[in-house]
This record gives structure tokens, sequence and C-alpha cells, in this order.
């Protein structure tokens, strides 16, 4: 049995690694620079304002003008990030994410945080539970979903240095660190992190970490588990999914909606390559509710034991 | 419920409404007290006064509707509610925690007596005059009312609502901009200033009221004056303070959305008591 080798350690959020590392693409560039819609303070790009004030546009709670104000600035040559609560800069920002950055395609920089459930008390209209399937459907974007701090830091400047939109998806609850400083990114290549053989978990986000957290529950009853971290959802590693395809079940866990997630974008790449049993592990059909972090991904499935019951599932299936 | 238009009644309701207030977001360790206490009288004089509603019935077709454009600020809301008997009082301390009725925003799935789902601010000004709309159509006298919060304002969508309020000359449709005068990050002057506030919305063609909007003999006279206008909306431009009620929290930015501590709130309560 292939033993996980990852220890995970608490780390800090992803939103904040954002935050400190856009201060120090900051400092590098004097032509970045970021717009917020009355919320630096819980996306951590106060730290940016403090030291780079002229850099810095306040454009009060008005999400589509900011994203368009940013697309602007891009289109202008400036290194643009706009960023909010992922569910207010991808919804209201949509149409014009879409018409001032996408289709022209201009490089402007989309940073949402406080994504999917696990924001807890503050409830479903600010979680993000279908900005991965927005942000995807816009032709030219790269999308992100980094899973600890370290991947937060080494995504936000590959995608700064990227020559297209992207969009990068931030937490606020604290994450478990997976990565260590020597670990390297690369856009749209995916991190084989444990390998298994009889199922592999392909994961983003805070469900990379559960996942992890799965293969020790499969080990205990003699199952073998790979992970995947799947932290480019697009452009999709179709390389990574289709060898994953080889042990002959995959689960895919996301903190997302799974009718239009990674999921539904994994089974398109396997039934153009090598079609395999996938089970989905997310928020099914409907919004969440209050209560504390903790308390809404338990109720909500999105926990180790639920990717190891879904684990089984599919060997079972596999199995006929 | 007893509704009351006796400002001496209807303030012993406001304190009574603030310490709830104070209490379930203590409770719940997380929550925005500064806009709700900053909404209070407002919130009581609509409810135990100026609206016609009935906590008996309802889904009564001819009920006054009530939007709360600034969802966070539920805790005022929910704290009104209670008291007129729609939902259970001693249920308030269990705002925000899985399960509760009192989720963390207002939430229709929860307690149907809410007319909308609000937390996203911007939307709640043309959700209200959509139902305006419907009333007209109906031939029914129900009024509108929308309580907005002055850095919610600065979603482009309000002003789309504004042109579209007095474009359809909803005269049965009533905004009210509680405005303290502090946003989420810091005060409405350095984030995005709204200024000049009422010129603003008499450019959009609403008729202006502006007033203390912590004194209920005030509001209810402003809310007469605008049941009395005819042919265009009306707009009350409430100045406010942010926490109102509590020393610590007035005009203090920091209590937008941080909970108080149980010593904060063994404070807060002596205070209001
Ligand atoms: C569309 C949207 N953007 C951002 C937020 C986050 N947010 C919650 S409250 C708030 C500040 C609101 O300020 P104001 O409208 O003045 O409310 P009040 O002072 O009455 O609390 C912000 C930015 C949100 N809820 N909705
Ligand atoms: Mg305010």
């Amino acid at each position: 049995m292939v033993a996980n080798k990852f220890e995970l350690k608490p780390g800090g959020a992803t939103r904040e690694a954002f935050g400190k590392t856009l201060v120090e693409l900051g400092r590098e560039s004097k032509d970045v620079v970021v717009c917020d819609a009355d919320l630096s303070k819980s996306t951590y790009t106060h730290l940016f304002a403090k030291e780079f004030p002229e850099r810095f546009f306040s454009c009060g709670i008005a999400e589509s003008n900011m994203v368009a104000i940013g697309a602007g600035l891009a289109s202008a040559g400036k290194t643009a990030f706009v960023s909010s609560f992922s569910a207010f800069v991808l919804n209201k920002g949509f149409e014009q994410l879409r018409v001032t950055a996408a289709y022209p395609n201009v490089p402007l920089k989309v940073v949402g945080t406080h994504s999917g459930i696990s924001i807890g008390e503050d409830g479903p209209s600010q979680m993000s539970i279908e900005d991965i399937s927005l942000a995807c459907s816009l032709p030219g974007f790269s999308v992100f979903s980094p899973a600890d701090e370290v991947s937060m830091a080494a995504i936000m400047r590959l995608a700064t240095a990227h020559p297209g939109p992207v969009f990068i998806r931030a937490g606020r609850a604290k994450t478990l660190s997976i990565y260590g400083p020597e670990q390297t990114f690369e856009i749209g290549k995916a991190i084989e992190l444990v390998t298994g053989t009889d199922v592999v978990l392909i994961a983003h986000g805070l469900m990379v970490a559960e996942s992890l957290k799965a293969v020790d529950l499969l080990a205990a009853e003699g199952i073998s588990a790979g992970v995947v971290d799947m932290h480019t959802i697009k452009p999709i590693d179709r390389d990574a999914i289709t060898r994953a395809a080889q042990v002959g079940a995959i689960v895919v866990s996301e903190e997302h909606l799974v009718d239009c997630g990674l999921g539904v974008r994994v089974a398109q790449v396997l039934s153009e390559t090598k079609p395999c049993i996938v089970e989905y592990v997310g928020v099914e059909n409907t919004y969440a509710e209050s209560g504390t972090p903790d308390a809404v991904l338990d109720k909500y499935g999105l926990r180790a034991a639920n990717i190891a019951a879904a684990a089984k599932r599919a060997i079972a299936r596999k199995r006929g | 419920m007893n509704k009351t238009s006796n400002p001496q009644d209807l303030a012993q309701i406001a304190k009574r409404v603030r310490r709830e207030i104070v209490s379930m977001i203590t409770a719940a360790k997380s929550g925005h007290p500064g806009g709700s206490l900053s909404a209070t009288e407002i919130l009581v004089t609509l409810y135990f006064d100026v609206m016609k509603h009935d906590p008996a019935n309802p889904k009564w077709a001819d009920r006054d509707r009530f939007v709360l454009g600034k969802g966070h600020a539920c805790p005022v809301l929910y704290s009104v509610m209670a008291e007129c008997g729609y939902t259970p009082l001693d249920k308030l301390n269990t705002f925000r925690q899985l399960g509760s009725i009192y989720q963390g925003h207002p939430d229709v799935r929860f307690i149907p007596a809410l007319e909308a789902s609000t937390g996203s601010l911007g939307e709640g000004l043309s959700l209200g005059l959509g139902m305006a709309c419907a009333a007209r159509l109906n031939g029914s006298p129900s009024r509108s009312y929308v309580v907005l919060g002055d850095g919610e304002i600065q979603e482009g969508q309000i002003w789309e609502a504004a042109m579209f309020g007095a474009f359809h000359k909803l005269d049965n449709a009533v905004c009210i901009v509680d405005y303290n005068k502090i946003q989420l990050d810091g005060f409405t002057k350095d984030i995005m200033d709204v200024e000049p506030l009422a010129d603003k919305w008499r450019a959009f063609g609403w008729h202006t009221i502006e007033v203390d909007g912590h004194s209920i003999p005030a509001l209810q006279a402003a809310f007469a004056e605008a049941s009395a206008t005819k042919g265009k909306p009306t707009v009350l431009v409430a100045h406010t303070i942010k926490g109102k009620g509590v020393s610590f929290m007035e005009n203090n930015p920091k209590f937008h959305g941080t909970a108080p501590t149980a010593a904060e709130c063994e404070q807060a309560l002596k205070e209001l008591a």
C-alpha cells in the first residue's frame, strides 16, 4: 500500500497569500494596479493599498463597474487586478468580463475570494458555487483554483506573467498546507501528489487536502488511492486525466456545484480519450445555508469521508 | 401584534430591538451590528406604525411589502419581525447557526414571511419597485418600502432602479437610505463619496425628504408625506449614526461586521437598559 507521504500542516488562507503576493508583485513592477469594491480588508488587497495607495483604485460597492475599469487599465497596458468576493465579481461582473476582457482578449487578472461554501455563517448570497463554471465559459480565460498558500503564491506569479485574462479562485478559510517552497507549478499541468492503483481522487482548492485525508481513510481499508491537484481548471490537463483513468475509477471533488464544475470537464476529457467510471463530490443542485464552516461542509458532504465513500462506490462499479 | 403611533411606545420597542440585535450577534460570534443599530427606528416605525401587515396572515395580498436591500443588517429585521409575532423571539440567539431560520442574510426559504432573499447589495430597490408595479396592476393599495445602505447605493443597479421608479411614477414605493456615512472598509466619503445625495435623488425624479433617522416623530411625518405624494416615488435620506445606542460602536467602522465580545455585549446591554 502506498502510504500518503503528505503531512498536512495548518496553513493560512489562500486569500491572505493572494494579498501578500500582490504586494511583492507591486514592488517588482510599478505597472501592477489593483481595483477593489469595498472589501479590501476581506480580500487582503488592503496590504497593497497601504504600500501603493496611488496604484490602488477604490471603486465602491460597484463590481460591474470595477471589472470594466480594470479592463480599461489592462487595455492601456497595466497589469490590472480586480478583486472581490468571488460571488460578486463573477456574477455582477460577468457581462463586463465577457465583453471588456474575454472577447477582446484583454489580460485582466480577476481574483475571487470567499469562494465555495466554507465561508460559513454569511450564507448563500455570499457563497460562490458557480464561479468555476462562469469563468470557464469565457473563451480565452485561464482558470485556477489553488489548494494552499504556496500554490496561490506560485499561481499568482504565473497568472501575472500570462498574456491572457485569468480568474483565480481563493478561499476565506484557513487551509491545510500541502506544498513546500521547493514545489514548482506550471499552467495547465496538474500535480500528481499520490499514486494509487484502485482509484484516483482529482480535486481543486480545499478539496485537495480532503482528498489527501481520504487516501489515509481508504488505505486503512486496503484501498490504494491516488490524488491529483487540478490547480489549473482551464486549460485542463488532459494527459493527467487520461493517466488517472488507467486505474478505472475516478472521484472528482470540488467546493462547487457538481453540475457545472471540474467534474463535468474531467468527464468531457474522458469521453474523448479514455472512458472511465467517475463519481462526483460537490454541492448538489442546491444553495447551502448559514452555519460554522465545519458544520456547513459536513452537512453538504464536502469531507474526506464523503470522498472515501465515493471512491468505494466507484471501485464497486468498476468491479461490476 | 399591538401597533402604536405613540413615539414613546415605539422608542421602548426600539430599545428592546437594540438589545436583541446585540445579543444575537454576540451569540453568533459574527454578524453586522453597526448597520442594524442605525436602522432600528426606521424598521420599528415601519413595522409597528406605518405599514399595513398582519403577522397572523403573512401572505395577505394587500399587505405592504418590506425589502431590506442591505441584507447584512438582518438582525434588526429578525428582531422586529419576532417582536411582531412572525417568528419565535426565543430563537433569535440561534442566529447564523446551521438549521436556524435566522440565516446570516434574509432567506425566504427559512422565513416565508420575508418578501425577499437579499445579501448581494444593490438588488432590493428593483425588487421593491417590481412589487409596487404588481400592486398597481392589481389595483391593490399595497405599498413597497425598501431600506438601502449608503454604501449599497454605489451599485449602478440602484440608479437604474431610481430611473425606473420615477419614469413609471411609482408613488406607492418608498425608499429609505440609511445614511450612516460608513460602509465596510471605512467612511463612505473615503471609499466612494455619495454626496450630494439628496440632490442626486431629486435629479432622478424622486420626492426627496431629508430626515433624522433616529427621530421617530420625524420618520412618522416623513412617511405620511410620502403617502400623500402623488405621481412620483419618495425617498427618505435618513441621517443616522452607525452603531447608534452603543457608545463604543457609534461611528466606529470596526463594528460594521464585527461581533461584540461577551464583555462588550454586557457593556452594550447596560447602555441599552
Ligand atoms: C454586491 C455586494 N458587494 C459586496 C458585499 C459585501 N458587503 C457587505 S456589507 C458591505 C458594506 C455595506 O455598507 P452600507 O450599504 O453602507 O451598509 P450599512 O452601513 O448600513 O451596514 C459590503 C461591501 C455585498 N454584500 N454585496
Ligand atoms: Mg452605511
